[in-house]
């Protein structure tokens, strides 16, 4: 019985896509000799493949909806486990290790630019998972602290002549003050205010760089950004990136050796708190101001860091790079990959940025093919491709 | 004796509509007190302003730990509990994602000092102070009888383990009053004497005076030293148990007046 309902639902979607796409896909004007031709192949193609792409779906809809069923008990999924046992995670890491120090030898400089990019996506998304993965604040405008680091070091190179390390730090302390500043008006605001009055914010940063030439040049942006230096060595435009890339995969690395302290500490403890329960949290004595700036703050610190690396990266900036849609890419990388979970946002950074790139071959389908995956993952795997699974303290006597 | 916390013409308005009305109460130290009265008396928005959930428009709260007394209406919350006094919900409110234990230590939190620069170097101080909260943390779990419970998620426990949990999380904040928000409601016959024995060790051996609000009159009448009746945010009466289940203004107040034909 079921089965034959399935099947008459696919059927009736088919029969509803044959329809939508009769204009488009079955009619073809010649407007050269005049004539209409009727492409009735076209048609079955679509009946056909919309009948079965929808009988899959229908099986993976009721696959998923029996495993949910079986497993409602917090068991850990695969990746966790198998990072949970030293004997896998030890050669594992040092596998991904080795393979990180010689992909830049390994691999063409065009896959090291990609992943130059990917990486720091990395870092963006991991600062974006403090704000929102754990302290459950959800903000719409990180790009805004990624252009105050950016254009931080664009600009004192420019007129001070600091150069990347110094500008580094420099840039994220700056953007952490800025996380300050939008930190403290929406403090009250939760959920929906919160996400809109930030989406507001990172709007107006964008706005201000767009339109104050006097400051930042406006949307002609600043160039000949140096990159980072290395002693004074000097360095061929190959080793220059290759040399970046290595900074990058340090930077990821302090990244989430500082996240995971600071998960696994006294403040993390309050930002999930803070998560769970806004005035129980208060009545613990935790300080929900203090505990929401801090989130704020340490997020956009990243972005800023991220922000210098972009600018010395593309060597060149400009407002257009810092649009609500990388805002929109950063929190995609953050839910996709599993909100709260480091793995997680790092798979979900690197398929969020390398799968359009190497999606290239499909021209014209590739931005289809992102947006399908996007959909099919949240429909499949709403809690992410690897679900945070919080370590909780075990007692042991 | 000085009274720990004495709350003077306290007033609190909602608009129009006054919830309470020049409400005087002092708990002395090591006290059990309770609060009671129908339904909307006005107890739980007590607690709110002397908790620092609401500002109260009037009136004076004011507390003395040692001996110092110390006005405190206005504070936030957090700074409140940080004072010494520290509340449970009448609408149960844990933290669901986390442990028992872990809930436990976030009660621990006004007493801990780590910043963010010591949890990221996870400095010997950190580490000291790490160790000590899951032990005071423990050590309170076993006291208030949920030592089995310890590495549960706080959403899978029973409903009157619940209720102790919340009390126990308002302990690590060390305090010198717990304020329990109806913490029998929805407890069968057995796990109200059980509470009613952990009341009195709280009391006795942590010298930690508490005021409660509570329906389930035994329980009220066993425990209390001190009992204050609100009706409408007024105060009506305030003895002993056995001068309040005889005093006619109290009797009214629940059951409503005698009519004689």
């Amino acid at each position: 019985m079921t089965v034959n309902n399935e099947i008459k639902k696919s059927f009736l979607a088919s029969v509803w896509f044959m329809f939508l796409t009769f204009p488009i896909m079955v009619i073809k004007v010649n407007t050269v000799s005049n004539t209409v031709e009727w492409r009735w192949m076209n048609m079955v193609g679509v009946g056909v493949g919309a009948f079965f792409l929808s009988m899959l779906w229908r099986y993976l809809l009721v696959k998923k909806e029996m495993g949910g069923k079986k497993e409602k008990t917090d068991k850990p999924g695969l990746v966790q486990r198998v990072l949970g046992e030293r004997k896998f995670a030890v050669p594992a890491l040092v596998v991904l290790g080795i393979f990180t120090l010689v992909f830049p030898h390994l691999f063409s400089m065009y896959q090291t630019n990609i992943m130059i990019s990917a990486l720091i996506y990395v870092m963006l998304g991991l600062g974006l998972n403090i704000v929102v993965g754990l302290a459950g604040l959800l903000d719409l405008g990180y790009v805004a602290f990624f252009a105050v680091g950016a254009y931080s070091y664009a600009l004192l190179n420019l007129h001070y002549g600091l150069t990347f390390w110094i500008a580094l730090p420099l840039g994220g302390l700056l953007a952490g003050c800025f996380g300050l500043i939008l930190g403290y008006p929406v403090l009250r605001l939760r959920g929906d205010y919160l996400a809109i009055v930030t989406l507001g914010f990172g709007e107006i940063i964008r706005l201000v760089l767009e339109n104050w030439n006097e400051f930042s040049y406006g949307p002609s942006g600043i160039a000949n950004i140096p990159k980072p230096p290395l002693f004074g060595l000097d360095l061929s435009l190959n080793q220059k990136t290759i040399y970046l890339f290595y900074i990058l995969v340090a930077l990821v690395i302090f990244t989430i050796f500082v996240i995971n302290r600071l998960q696994d500490s006294r403040i993390g403890r309050a930002w999930i708190a803070l998560k769970d329960d806004e005035i129980a949290c208060q009545a613990m004595g935790i300080d929900k101001a203090k505990t929401k700036l801090r989130a704020f703050a340490l997020g956009a610190t990243w972005a800023g860091m991220g922000g210098v690396i972009f600018a010395a990266k593309t060597t060149f900036i400009n407002p257009a790079s810092f649009t609500i849609w990388e805002s929109v890419i950063i929190l995609c990388t953050v839910v996709l990959g599993g909100m709260g979970s480091i793995v997680g946002v790092i798979s979900g950074a690197l398929l969020l940025i390398l799968l359009p790139e190497y999606l290239r071959d499909f021209g014209e389908f590739r931005m289809i093919t992102f947006g399908t995956v996007l959909v099919l993952m949240m429909v499949f795997r709403p809690g992410g491709i690897v679900e945070n699974v919080r370590k909780t303290y075990t007692f042991k006597r | 004796m000085k009274p720990i916390l004495e709350v003077n013409n306290l007033t609190m308005d909602f608009g129009g509509l006054r919830a309470i009305d020049h409400l005087n109460i002092s708990i002395n130290k090591g006290e059990i007190a309770a609060l009671i009265g129908p339904n909307g008396a006005g107890k739980t928005t007590f607690f709110n302003c002397i908790t620092g959930i609401y500002t109260p428009t009037g009136g004076d709260v004011r507390i003395s730990r040692d001996g110092k007394p110390e006005r405190i209406n206005g504070l936030k919350p957090n700074v409140v509990t940080r004072k010494g006094l520290a509340r449970t919900f009448q609408n149960i409110r844990l933290f669901n994602s986390m442990t028992v234990l872990e809930n436990v230590m976030i009660g621990c939190h006004p007493v801990t000092k780590t910043g963010v620069l010591g949890a990221i170097f996870r400095t010997r101080a950190t580490r000291a102070e790490e160790k000590l909260i899951v032990e005071r943390s423990y050590a309170i779990l076993e006291k208030i009888g949920l030592d089995k419970y310890v590495n549960e998620l706080a959403v899978n426990l029973p409903y009157g383990a619940q209720r102790r949990l919340e009390i126990a999380r308002a302990m690590a904040t060390d305090p010198f009053l717990l304020l329990l928000d109806e913490p029998a409601a929805g407890m069968n016959p057995q796990e109200t004497l059980e509470l009613d024995e952990l009341i009195l060790k709280i009391r006795d051996e942590d010298k930690i005076s508490v005021l409660l609000i509570e329906h389930d009159m035994k329980l009220v009448m066993s425990l209390s030293d001190n009992i204050h009746v609100v009706d409408y945010g007024k105060k009506i009466a305030e003895g002993g148990p056995e001068e309040i289940r005889n005093n006619p203004v109290v009797i009214k107040a629940y059951l409503g007046e005698e009519i004689d034909a």
